[in-house]
């Protein structure tokens, strides 16, 4: 397994080295070797100092530094971390598996005593690791915590739980995000698992927010459209004329997605916004932009 | 005027209060490890309650603006269950580095009894281990002898007070701890410990240099306003602006800076990563509301 991580922690150094002085790289090297002797004391006081050695400066990566984050990794996007992430990474990286158990039982240990900044810095790592099916129940446990940061870890940017989950994993993922004003736009693999029990889930939680005079965010309708039955055609319909440009687009595009029978005479109903779907002039991206916005 | 309350007890506090210290100018916290009420009787509970405060309880904080720090230590109180108090021991290194951790504490003694004088002199030695500062919990029942005593273990552990916080004072006994070099907190809280009227006769007297007023607000009967309380019955009371921004902000902030773990800039000018992770200003985590400013008429609906 350490062999399957060479060009990885090959390619985080090199972003270290071009980061950090020579004294802050001086430690890591140093705390590197220590961390790849497998003392676990080790590798918990490294990953503790981190911020404090190399400070928390956004990593602020280069378009060629991204695609090749991506051509070690695919789906793996750290455009939004931070040097202090990366470092403590790269220590987890280095920290020899010879026992999936024991290894799982030492992240355990980590995840359970971890700050705010450490459990974010360590579900980002989950994607990066070997043995991905023994790491599924600390990622669903992610998505069930209540820290918005260490929620979002596992849900944005992080191929991890698109490529592992379980469609019950993956809804409640879902659900959760729409739930607390996490945008779909980050999800890797939002429109590839979409499914019927997600659809009936979401169109629930939208009467659920329409009964409370509560706005429905309208990302919601990106998960339904593939799936949506007459009961969610009804809801389209209805949001289609909706007073909000964001639902009224949202509904729009899951309508044009629909294989639905009636998907396509409901969108006739509004000829402008099909023909802006034709036209390209706006996506799930722009609808999650002014939702952003408001 | 901003303020630190560089000793209270959040998770027995609710929303509210975390909304009553915004609203006073409270910017940052320190939360003290320490006993919860009713003694703890498994190490698992211990470590979920320092994972609680670095993680959790920051972030609860975080969401109303305030930035949350801690203290890690073994309580006194506890520390009389021997066989448990080993097993904390063992856990503490592995907090204690951790980000936010400002101290080692609160420690000291409680009945001043021989396991609790065992206790804390090893978390002392842990303490200048990790170059800490370290908060001192005198204690309630013969309160006199067990802050100059704690003093006196302090000094042959050869930390220097510089490093070292005593709390809960009173009139009698912080000439002493002052004398001897200590940073001197005061605890408002009504009933047991300090009354703030006193507090302003101490001031005047005692002036401002290493005081450190605070709420130790917890479970109890408590008052998490007492430290802004306190500085405006103190200015009320003309006790220089200046003074009461040393004895409320200023003082708090050097003796914990010395951790590397608190400094001003925390707050004023986050990191951008601290403003994603850590600073949510009003934004709540459960179904997504929004902020809400209600009118004076519409103070009693809950939407």
């Amino acid at each position: 397994m350490t062999e399957s991580a060479g060009p990885l922690t090959a390619l985080i150094r090199s972003w270290i080295v071009s980061r950090v002085d020579s004294a802050a790289l001086a430690w890591v090297d140093d705390r590197t070797r220590a961390v790849k002797s497998g003392d676990k004391k080790l590798l918990f006081i490294a990953f503790g100092l981190v911020p404090r050695k190399v400070g928390k400066a956004d990593l602020a990566l280069t378009e060629s530094e991204r695609e090749a984050a991506e051509s070690v990794r695919s789906g793996w996007n750290p455009s939004q971390w931070s040097l202090d992430q990366l470092v403590r990474t790269y220590f987890v990286l280095n920290f020899p598996v010879q026992d999936v158990d024991a290894y799982v039982k030492t992240l355990d240990l980590m995840f359970s005593t971890g700050e705010v900044g450490e459990l974010v810095a360590l579900y980002q790592v989950l994607p990066l690791l070997p043995n991905p099916s023994a790491h599924v129940l600390r990622a669903a446990e992610g998505i069930r915590n209540n820290i918005k940061a260490v929620f979002c870890a596992v849900a944005q940017n992080n191929p991890f739980p698109s490529e592992q989950f379980s469609d019950d994993q993956w809804n409640q993922l879902i659900l959760k995000c729409l739930f607390i004003g996490v945008s779909l736009r980050s999800v890797v693999g939002v429109d590839e698992r979409a499914n019927a029990p997600l659809m009936s889930m979401l169109v629930d939680f939208a009467h659920e927010r329409r009964a409370a005079h509560r706005p429905i965010p309208a990302e919601l309708w990106r998960c339904v459209g593939p799936y949506a039955d007459d009961r969610a055609l009804d809801d389209l319909r209805i949001t289609l004329t909706s007073n909000s440009p964001a639902g009224q687009q949202a509904a729009a595009l899951a309508l044009s997605v629909s294989p639905h029978p009636l998907a396509k005479s409901i969108l006739a109903a509004a000829p402008d916004l099909a023909a802006a779907i034709n036209a390209g002039e706006f996506s799930w991206r722009t609808v999650a932009a002014a939702e952003q916005a408001l | 005027m901003l303020y630190i309350d560089p000793h209270i007890h959040m998770v027995s506090r609710t929303t509210d209060d975390y909304e009553a210290l915004v609203a006073s100018g409270v910017k940052a916290i320190i939360e003290p490890a320490f006993w919860q009420g009713q003694p703890r009787t498994q190490i698992g509970s211990y470590q979920d309650y320092f994972a609680s405060l670095v993680g959790w309880e920051r972030f609860r904080a975080a969401q109303f603006g305030i930035r949350h720090y801690c203290t890690m230590g073994l309580n006194s109180k506890e520390a009389n269950n021997e066989a448990l108090a080993e097993q904390v021991m063992d856990l503490l290194p592995l907090f204690l580095t951790k980000e936010g951790v400002v101290a080692v504490g609160e420690i000291g003694y409680d009945d001043q009894t021989p396991t609790e004088d065992k206790f804390f002199r090893l978390q002392l030695e842990l303490a200048k281990e990790v170059d800490l500062p370290v908060l001192i919990h005198t204690p309630h029942r013969n309160k006199k002898q067990g802050t100059y005593r704690s003093m006196d273990v302090i000094e042959e552990h050869g930390i220097p007070p510089h490093m070292v916080v005593i709390d809960h004072n009173n009139e009698e006994t912080y000439r002493e701890v002052l004398d001897r070099g200590y940073w001197c907190a005061f605890t408002i809280y009504p009933g047991t410990k300090m009354g703030n009227e006193r507090m302003v006769d101490i001031l005047k007297v005692a002036g401002p240099e290493r005081v450190i007023v605070d709420s130790s607000a917890d479970w109890g009967k408590s008052d998490v306003l007492a430290v802004p309380k306190t500085a405006k019955l103190a200015a009320e009371r003309g006790v220089p602006r200046e003074h009461i921004e040393l004895v409320c902000y200023k003082n708090a902030l050097k003796a914990y800076s010395q951790s590397g773990q608190f400094t001003e800039s925390d707050w004023l000018n986050p990191p951008a990563i601290d403003q994603r992770n850590l600073f949510e200003g009003n934004s709540v985590l459960r179904g997504g509301q929004s902020p809400q400013i209600d009118s004076a008429n519409e103070a009693n609906i809950i939407r």
